[in-house]
């Protein structure tokens, strides 16, 4: 917008173009070393789907992608419905003592260093004396991405009118109703970017997964991870370029759905 | 209590020509009292509306319209009191159990639904049958004459049509009782004025119940049977317009519902109906007496403006001389032409300013005054309201 509302100097097309090569000129390089040939990480030898080949042929890797999917599917839906639950209670709860403390509470964890975080649910497991795997990595996911969730929801419920829903009710719904009739449908673009959100960063994370996994259940991060310490395999190049292509989908949905969200705030405003 | 007193003031019963049907009450509202933390919001509030009324809730921004108004719909509880309609104690009952519905200041439509599926809206959480539902739709957006937008959402609508979709939605469950909280108050003066009208048709061919909340006096006198103003959240006054207008019961209603020139002054004697009283500022006012006298002298007399007449001679002085004509000297300062009125201001000599209106009922100012000039202006004992102070 606001790139068309002044005009693109030479110098802004310059700054620009450097600002974005250095974000994904890397990406870029990955992505095109992913169709390599050459079993050489830094020989080009032409191109060529064999890496690809390579991975939906590693029964470990695939393993750990499989593991990976249904982390991030289970644990943002439970983060979507808790972190909801979190955003709704917390616009609509009115002024309850600590109101701020918990708000406040609830944004904490978006900035703890994920180190801590990840150290803190490691204690507590091994407390409860739970088997590590792939329950304690969904639970560690949907703490880590609940917050986000709940930020997200939470914004688009403080826009909305409140007497939407005293309409609703006036108009013969009880109170559950009338979230369900008069809310959530102008909450759900919200909700659902959330979701996407928090699958997202569900399936980036290294750091939480590897504290709180257990023998045997990998993440696909952990596992590449682990491979990239014994050398740069071309086959990592290519599961990169997989995933880098699953989580930008993920994000241009996410990003469409608040904007479809906030579209419809527009319209929701009175007059 | 207020009614009390405002149908035994000094007017003639025989001047009210739109007394509401008697019936029986549809709703009591017992003594209710409202606090929102120390604040007292809603104080003490009784009152009564009848079935098939057009009541109207008059007064100043913040003194608890709204609030009065959400507790009738369920979305605040008194804290003391009881709401009582057809006779039963409605604390209890839930929002949308109450055979009430409520048309909100910001319309609040759906904005995910069209016309058609806010106006059903009610009537699916009704249960009534489909066929039924689309009669009904049908039926209130011809009653809005919204015909051929039923398909459009809200934000694809103007504000008054937003409106009037409001309305049918409120409608449509047939309430026994509607409350519009302001509802015209987004809408430019002509629009409003004849949404005025419509909405008066369409009570009347209804026959609902009708609570309306405004803080435009001209629009409450225009639409409703009685008018209830509050202050501070009390009820000053219930009363007929006309009766409001013409008999306030206190200063501060006179002052609140339209133009008034006020005097204070101590009686001076009392002659069977008419009181003399020396006035500060204005001389001495011979003013008809209430039917009820107060106790204290230190009253004030109020006149409204368009029963102030000016003339360059003034009326015969027989009538002066036996109490049947006030009569004030002065100069006029101020000259207002407004279109159908002349509003003057006169400085009398005993210093008080007196706004008197005249209908301009020629073309051309051969009744009119200049600023500057000497006039006398008259008015009869029985248009003063004598008031305590
Ligand atoms: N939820 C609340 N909490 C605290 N105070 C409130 C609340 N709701 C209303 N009040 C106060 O109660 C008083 C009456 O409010 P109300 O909304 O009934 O006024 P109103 O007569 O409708 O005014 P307006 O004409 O401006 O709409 C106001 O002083 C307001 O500040
Ligand atoms: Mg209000």
């Amino acid at each position: 917008m606001a790139a068309r509302a002044s005009r693109l100097t030479r110098f802004n097309i310059a700054a620009l173009a450097l600002g974005f090569a250095f974000l994904y000129l890397p990406i870029v390089i990955l992505v095109i070393y992913s169709f390599n040939a050459s079993k050489l990480v830094t020989v080009w030898g032409g191109w060529s789907l064999r890496w690809y080949g390579d991975f939906f042929n590693d029964q470990a890797m695939l393993a750990a992608a499989w593991m990976s999917l249904r982390v991030a599917l289970v644990s943002a839906t439970a983060a979507t419905l808790l972190g909801t639950l979190a955003a709704v209670a917390l616009s609509r709860g009115g002024h309850f003592r600590g109101r701020t403390l918990f708000s406040g509470m609830l944004y904490a964890p978006l900035v703890m260093p994920e180190v801590i975080t990840g150290l803190s649910l490691l204690l507590l497991f091994v407390a409860l004396d739970a088997e590590r795997g792939f329950w304690t990595v969904t639970i560690a996911h949907t703490t880590l991405t609940m917050c986000f969730v709940a930020v997200v929801v939470q914004s688009r419920l403080g826009s909305l009118d409140r007497s939407l829903e005293e309409a609703a009710m006036d108009l013969g719904c009880d109170p559950v109703r009338a979230f369900f009739a008069a809310t959530v449908p102008l909450i759900w673009p919200a909700v659902a970017a959330g979701w996407m959100l928090a699958c997202a960063l569900s399936l980036d994370d290294l750091v939480i997964a590897s504290f709180t996994t257990g023998p045997g259940s990998a993440t696909l991060p952990i596992r590449i991870y682990s491979e990239v310490r014994l050398g740069v395999k071309p086959e990592i190049n290519a599961i990169c370029t997989l995933i880098i292509g699953v989580v930008t989908l993920v994000i241009v949905a996410a990003s469409l759905a608040s904007k479809l969200s906030s579209a419809r705030g527009e319209s929701a405003a009175p007059l | 209590m207020a009614e009390d007193i405002a149908n035994s003031g000094t007017l003639p019963d025989s001047v009210d020509t739109r007394l509401p049907p008697k019936d029986a009450p549809l709703l009591r509202i017992d003594a209710v009292e409202k606090r929102f933390g120390g604040f007292v919001a809603v104080d003490e509030l009784s009152l009564e509306i009848r079935t098939g009324e057009f009541f109207a809730l008059l007064g100043p921004s913040g003194c608890g319209k709204t609030t009065l108004l959400r507790m009738l719909a369920g979305f605040e509880s008194p804290d003391r009191g009881r709401i009582l309609l057809n006779g039963q104690d409605i604390a209890a009952v839930l929002p949308h159990q109450r055979p009430v519905n409520m048309m909100f200041q910001n319309y609040a439509l759906f904005p995910h639904l069209s016309v058609a599926g806010n106006i059903a809206f009610g009537l699916k959480r009704a249960g009534l049958p489909g066929a039924e539902i689309a009669d009904r739709v049908a039926e209130m957006v011809a009653l809005v004459k919204l015909e051929g937008l039923e398909k459009r959402r809200p934000d694809q609508l103007s504000g008054g049509q937003q409106q009037r979709v409001a309305l049918a939605r409120a409608l449509a469950r047939r309430p026994q009782l509607l409350l519009l909280d302001e509802p015209l108050a987004a809408l430019d003066k002509k629009l409003r004025e004849s949404t005025q009208l419509e909405l008066m048709a369409l009570q009347r061919r209804l026959g609902t119940t009708f609570v309306i909340v405004t803080h435009d006096q001209e629009e409450a006198m225009t639409m409703a049977d009685r008018i209830g103003v509050m202050e501070s959240g009390r009820l000053e006054q219930v009363a007929t317009p006309r009766q409001l207008y013409e008999a306030p019961v206190s200063r501060w209603v006179a002052e609140f519902v339209g133009d008034i020139n006020i005097f204070e002054g101590t009686v001076e004697a009392r002659d069977g109906g008419r009181l003399t009283i020396a006035t500060r500022d204005a001389g001495a006012i011979v003013a008809a007496a209430p039917r009820q006298p107060g106790e204290t002298t230190r009253i004030c007399v109020a006149i409204r403006p368009e029963k102030v007449r000016l003339s360059r001679r003034g009326p015969v002085a027989d009538a002066v001389e036996i109490g049947a004509i006030n009569r004030l000297e002065g100069v006029v300062t101020d000259v207002s032409y407004l279109g159908g009125l002349t509003g003057y201001t006169v400085k009398l000599d005993d210093g008080a300013l007196v706004r008197a209106s005249m209908a301009n009922i020629a073309r051309l100012d051969i009744d009119s005054y200049a600023a500057g000039q000497r006039v006398v202006a008259w008015f009869s004992p029985d248009d003063c309201v004598v008031l305590e102070r």
